[in-house]
Formats: structure tokens, C-alpha cells, sequence
């Protein structure tokens, strides 16, 4: 890439604009979904009777098993979130600065 | 001309396959009859994808081709073949028999392998397809010195694929000696010698539609397993807990995390193992250039995760109702393990199962769909290994020759047909090497090969590889200093752990338990941050001529990353 267009780019302001929502985007889901495994991996290291207890009185089911599945879904429902959030939005921004430079 | 040459030699490589069907040979305990409705089906498979490899060689033709099926594959496709190269046949029997044997704790331990994945969407997915083109060391070296940088990311990648292909080898030879009642070089050369088939001639094409044939089979064998299954308990997840606890030796432990995870140390570096690993695994990362821009790239990743998800929901589902429904089948268990009365003692359910926990799986294909159900799951398990190995050794060969030799060999002065030469000398040359490890590591323990392969991907090359995409500081010299800090630490401290310095060389404590140096099970809470460490802190000191002028290349690779303007196209022009 010719360093006047990388100038020319790094000047647009929707390039500015989709650098810092998608970073902020990104690195936010990217927690979210660290607390939530680290969380569980902490509760199971310090406090495992804690997913053991029955989810009703009586009942032989965990409140383990519904968390676990949570889980996997909060997984598949944040890559959802992103997936949405950038065909929409950071591909709005790209397609402006691609225009623009053309 | 060489073609027809090449076809016959691994045709001949097949031959002691396809002559299987005499008496078998008797003296193993381990071996199981011969199981010619397994192998029926097995064999529709391997003609299927033979046609199929057929047709993707007539289309492969340049090194895109080769490398990336031409980056011609959907999101949805690929997706389905990153799920298929992620589903294992050691996470389907391994984690359906860890349920079994502990139930909870298999549910932590497929959280641990699916939670990569958001974290490979929100970083890395987009970014590499932007960056590269046929390998991650495209990425990771896009801005530094490529002689360095790409030796090193081809050692490690080398290195992840020769632990996860030893490990897949072994398990697959045991695997098909039980189901197929194969000999067990017999299993190892069918598995090397049919994957050499499907990578030499048809590439990248090839393995993808290998790999996707796979994972619908898989994840539709598994789902008719797991209802029909929850079928018996009136579809209650209720009723199956409670028979479970009833029939388990473990009882109410079953239902809450027990013994796999012991301390937080232990758990949160095998944690970071696995969820960091994934993206540091060089056959997944390259199934990203496949897909023609970065917006099907992050749509196979959004797939890929929906498939593993519900996958692993089945697994486990498929482990609990196993624990009930195996005990009404005493046949399915050692002479030893059952009273008087011909039924299964109680504390001899998990121990006692004929052919160990990982048959569990192909067991209840049996209790619920009968032979031609048991057929069709053994021969997916034999498909799936298959599917995976060849994954592996186009990534092995990509590193050897577009790594290796196209880039600091030749120093990017050959020429296409050339590099796709050696990237089938590689792959020939893989094979044979994976056949010849598979033998020589059949009575060795590879338990602690996986792990190792995660555990180095993790330090490694994902430090490297987001670091380069994120940091602008970075310099050839930090990404050299971490990596192989990185890649030496989790090498060493594994040899160091229990699976290895214990089980595997034989230290023992007083009481004949195996043991290791080190308290640690997985170095990646060691060896990661100390490869982040050796990045930052060898940049920062760096103030060479080559540091300034690489600081300064951030802002095009930047640029290029987050537009994707000037990214590789879907077809060269």
C-alpha cells in the first residue's frame, strides 16, 4: 500500500470511527465471555458444592446442568452478537471508506 | 504421466485394507470380530470421498487451489468443516466416555474446548483473512523479517501437528483393531495411506468436503443417538439424572464437578490451554483462508460454534443415558464385571465395560440402533479420524512448503507449480512419517500428546500471532524472543509434569505412584504470559533500524486488516 493512501485512510474519519468501535466491540465481548468461564472455572475450583445444589426440593437435577448449557449457548449467542453488529455497521463503515477513496 | 504413477503407489499402500476380509487372525484380547457391516459402510464412505477427491483434483491447479480450495467456500461450508475438523473422534468417545465415567466433569471439559471460539471471532478470525493467505505464518510474519519469523512459526506448527497427528495415529489404529477387528498396522497404514490420497490429489477441496461429509454424518448419527436415547426416559432429562444416580457406583457425585478439576491453578491453566490453544492450532487457522473475505470468515465461525455447541450437548447427553441404558446390557461388559445372576455389578459399571470408557459411545449405538446403527457409528468414527489427520497434514505440508521452502528457502523466487510440488513431496513425506510414528507409539502413552499440542499453541503461536495483529510496537526481535520462550517453556514443562516425567518415563514416589518435578498438569499459566512477556519487553528494548521501520509498517497492516483493502481476492487475477 502507497503511503499517501495509507495517510488518506488513516485520515477518513469513518476509518477512525470503525477502528475504535469495533476494537472497543471486540475487546468487550472478548471479556465478557472470559469472566463467564473464568467465573465458572473459579466457582468449581472454590465452591463446586455450589453447582451441586438441586435446582428444586426433591429434584435430582443441578443447578450445574442448566449453568453448563448456558454456557455453551452465551457462546454461541455472543459470536451471534458480533456476527450482526459487523454486517450491519463495521461493514457500513468499510464500504463508505472504500467509496470514498475511489 | 507421474499422476498415474502416484495413484498406484498408495493404491498398493491400501491393498492389505481391502484384503481384510479373510478369517481374522486370533490370539488378541483386545480384538473384536471382524465387523463386516462397519466395514460395508466404511467402504461406501471411502468411495464417496474418492469420487470426490477425483473431481476436486480435475479443479486444483494452482497453489490457491491447493491451499485454500481457492477460496471459493461458503461460511455456512466452512464452518461445517471447522466444526468437522474440531470434533474429533477423541472428543466424541473421549468426552461421551468422561461423562460416563465421572458425569459433570465432561460437561467443564467441553466448556473448556468450545469457549475458544468466540474469543478466535472477536480477535483473530476477520484479521487473519484480511492479512494472509495460505498460512497463519502469513500473519504473524506480515510485517517482520520473514526468515526469522516464518522458520519459527513452521517449527512450532510442525511441531503442534507431529504431538496432535502421533496422538490421532495411535488412537485410530486402537480404535479401528476394536471396532473392525483390523490389525492395528493394518488401521494405521489404511488411515495414512487413504489421507495421503485425499491431500495429494485433491487439496484443500478435498479435505473441506471430506471434512464436511464428516461432520453432517457425525452430528446426525449423534442426534438420532442422543433422542433416541432421551426416547426411553419419556425425553426428561429429570428421569435420565435420576436412573443415572441410581445406576452410577458414584451416585449423586455424578451430577455436580468432581475430581478432574483439583486446584485453581490446575484448572485455570488447563483452561487457558484450551480456550487460547484452538487459536493457535495451525489446521484451524487455515480453513480461514478458504472463504472468499473476512464477512464469510467471521459467518464460519458463528456456524462452527453453533455446530461444537450442540455437538457437545450430545455428547453429554449421550454419556448420561449411557450409564443407565449400557447396565441392562451385561454383554457389553467383562466376564468379571457381572454377579451371579448374569446383571452388571454396581461398582463394575465404568471399570468393567469391555474395551474401556471410550467405547462407551459405540456401545449405545448398539443398544439403541442395533448392528447396522453400530455399523454406521464405527465406520463415522473411522471417517472422522480420517478427516481430521488429512486437516492436519495439509497444514503440516503448507508449512514445509509455503513456510519453509517458497519463503525462506527460495526467498519468494519460486514459482507456483514448484511450491506445489514440495507441498506434495511434504505431504507424502508426512504421511509416511505419521504411518511409521503411528507403529513405533502403539504401546507408548500419547495421553499427554493433545494437551502438549493445545499447550503449544497457546504459547507459541497465538501470543505471536494476536500480539502482530494488535501491538504496533512489535519487533521481528520481541516475536522471535516470545515465541521460542513460549514454545521451549511448554515443551520442558510438560516433560517436567506428571504425564511424562511420571507416566511416561516411570519416576515413581514411594508408594509407586507416578509423579512429576512439578505440581503443574498444563504449563500454559507459565509458559503463555512468559511468551507475552518476552514480546513486550524485547520490543521495547529494541531500537535497531529494522524495529523503526517495522513500527512504521503498522498502520498499512493495520489498514489492511480492518478494511481488508488490498486483502487476497476470492480468485487471483
Amino acid at each position: 500500500m502507497q503511503q499517501d493512501s495509507v495517510d488518506a485512510i488513516k485520515a477518513h474519519p469513518r476509518y477512525q470511527e470503525l477502528v475504535c468501535s469495533r476494537k472497543c466491540f471486540a475487546w468487550n465481548l472478548t471479556v465478557i465471555m472470559l469472566v463467564i468461564y473464568y467465573g465458572f472455572i473459579l466457582i468449581i475450583a472454590f465452591a463446586p458444592s455450589l453447582l451441586g445444589t438441586p435446582i428444586a426440593d426433591g429434584a435430582v437435577t443441578t443447578i450445574g446442568m442448566p449453568v453448563g448449557v448456558a454456557i455453551i449457548v452465551s457462546a454461541f449467542v455472543l459470536t451471534g452478537i458480533y456476527v450482526a453488529k459487523a454486517n450491519s455497521r463495521f461493514d457500513a463503515l468499510t464500504k463508505a471508506i472504500r467509496e470514498d477513496l475511489q | 504421466m507421474k499422476r498415474y504413477y502416484l495413484w498406484g503407489v498408495l493404491l498398493a499402500l491400501l491393498a492389505p485394507f481391502a484384503l481384510v476380509a479373510g478369517p481374522a487372525v486370533s490370539g488378541e484380547v483386545e480384538r473384536q470380530a471382524t465387523n463386516y457391516t462397519a466395514i460395508a459402510m466404511f467402504m461406501v464412505f471411502v468411495a464417496g470421498t474418492l469420487a470426490i477427491t477425483y473431481w476436486a483434483a480435475k479443479r486444483t491447479r494452482s497453489a490457491k487451489d491447493f491451499y485454500t480450495a481457492g477460496g471459493g467456500i461458503t461460511g455456512f461450508q466452512n464452518g461445517l468443516a471447522i466444526a468437522g475438523d474440531y470434533m474429533s473422534a477423541a472428543s466424541f468417545l473421549g468426552i461421551s466416555g468422561l461423562v460416563f465415567a465421572s458425569g459433570y466433569d465432561g460437561l467443564i471439559y467441553s466448556i473448556g474446548f468450545l469457549v475458544g471460539w468466540p474469543v478466535i471471532m472477536f480477535l483473530i478470525a476477520e484479521q487473519i483473512r484480511n492479512l494472509g493467505k495460505f498460512t497463519f505464518a502469513d500473519v504473524s510474519s506480515y510485517r517482520f523479517g520473514q526468515t526469522q519469523i516464518r522458520t519459527m512459526a513452521a517449527i512450532s506448527s510442525l511441531v503442534v501437528v507431529a504431538f496432535y497427528l502421533i496422538a490421532q495415529m495411535v488412537g485410530a489404529g486402537k480404535l479401528i483393531q476394536l471396532l473392525f477387528g483390523l490389525d492395528y498396522w493394518m488401521a494405521v497404514v489404511a488411515v495414512g495411506a487413504l489421507m495421503m490420497v485425499y491431500v495429494i490429489f485433491g487439496g484443500m477441496t478435498a479435505t473441506t468436503w471430506v471434512q464436511i461429509i464428516k461432520a453432517v454424518l457425525l452430528l446426525s448419527g449423534a442426534t438420532f443417538m442422543a433422542v433416541a436415547a432421551l426416547s426411553t426416559f419419556g425425553f426428561s432429562p429429570e428421569e435420565m439424572f435420576r436412573q443415572a444416580v441410581e445406576t452410577h457406583p458414584k451416585a449423586l457425585d455424578i451430577m455436580s464437578p468432581g475430581s478432574l478439576v483439583t486446584d485453581p491453578v490446575n484448572a485455570i491453566s488447563l483452561g487457558l490451554a484450551l480456550m487460547f490453544g484452538t487459536a493457535g492450532l495451525p489446521h484451524i487457522l487455515m480453513r480461514f483462508f478458504t472463504v472468499p473475505d473476512a464477512k464469510e470468515a467471521r459467518k464460519s465461525v458463528f456456524y462452527a460454534t453453533g455446530f461444537i455447541g450442540y455437538f457437545y450437548i450430545l455428547t453429554f447427553i449421550i454419556g448420561f443415558a449411557a450409564i443407565v441404558l449400557l447396565s441392562q446390557h451385561p454383554e457389553f461388559f467383562k466376564p468379571e464385571a457381572l454377579a451371579a445372576d448374569g446383571s452388571v455389578i454396581k461398582d463394575q459399571l465404568v471399570k468393567g465395560i469391555d474395551g474401556g470408557t471410550n467405547m462407551v459411545a459405540i456401545r449405545l449405538a448398539e443398544a439403541v440402533g442395533g448392528n447396522l446403527f453400530l455399523g454406521f457409528i464405527s465406520a463415522v468414527a473411522f471417517a472422522t479420524i480420517l478427516a481430521v489427520v488429512a486437516g492436519l497434514t495439509l497444514a503440516g505440508a503448507s508449512a514445509i512448503s509455503h513456510d519453509l521452502y517458497a519463503s525462506v528457502i527460495a526467498r519468494g523466487r519460486s514459482n507456483e507449480t514448484t511450491e506445489i510440488r514440495i507441498s506434495k513431496i511434504a505431504t507424502f513425506s508426512l504421511g509416511l512419517l505419521a504411518i511409521v510414528l503411528g507403529i513405533v507409539f502403539e504401546s507408548q502413552n500419547v495421553a499427554f500428546m493433545v494437551g502438549l499440542a493445545f499447550a503449544i499453541a497457546a504459547s507459541a503461536n497465538f501470543p505471536v500471532l494476536v500480539t502482530s495483529i494488535f501491538w504496533g510496537k512489535m519487533t521481528t526481535n520481541g516475536a522471535l524472543a516470545g515465541g521460542v520462550i513460549g514454545l521451549i517453556s511448554a515443551v520442558a514443562l510438560t516433560i517436567l509434569s506428571k504425564a511424562v516425567w511420571g507416566d511416561v518415563l516411570g519416576h515413581v514416589d514411594a508408594d509407586g505412584k507416578s509423579v512429576g518435578l512439578i505440581a503443574l498438569n498444563n504449563p500454559a499459566i507459565i509458559s503463555m504470559p512468559l511468551a507475552f512477556f518476552f514480546i513486550w519487553i524485547v520490543s521495547l528494548f529494541d531500537n535497531s533500524e529494522q524495529a523503526k521501520r517495522e513500527r512504521h509498517a503498522f498502520e498499512a497492516q493495520r489498514i489492511r486488516c480492518e478494511t481488508g483493502i488490498g486483502a487476497e481476492g476470492a480468485v487471483d487475477h
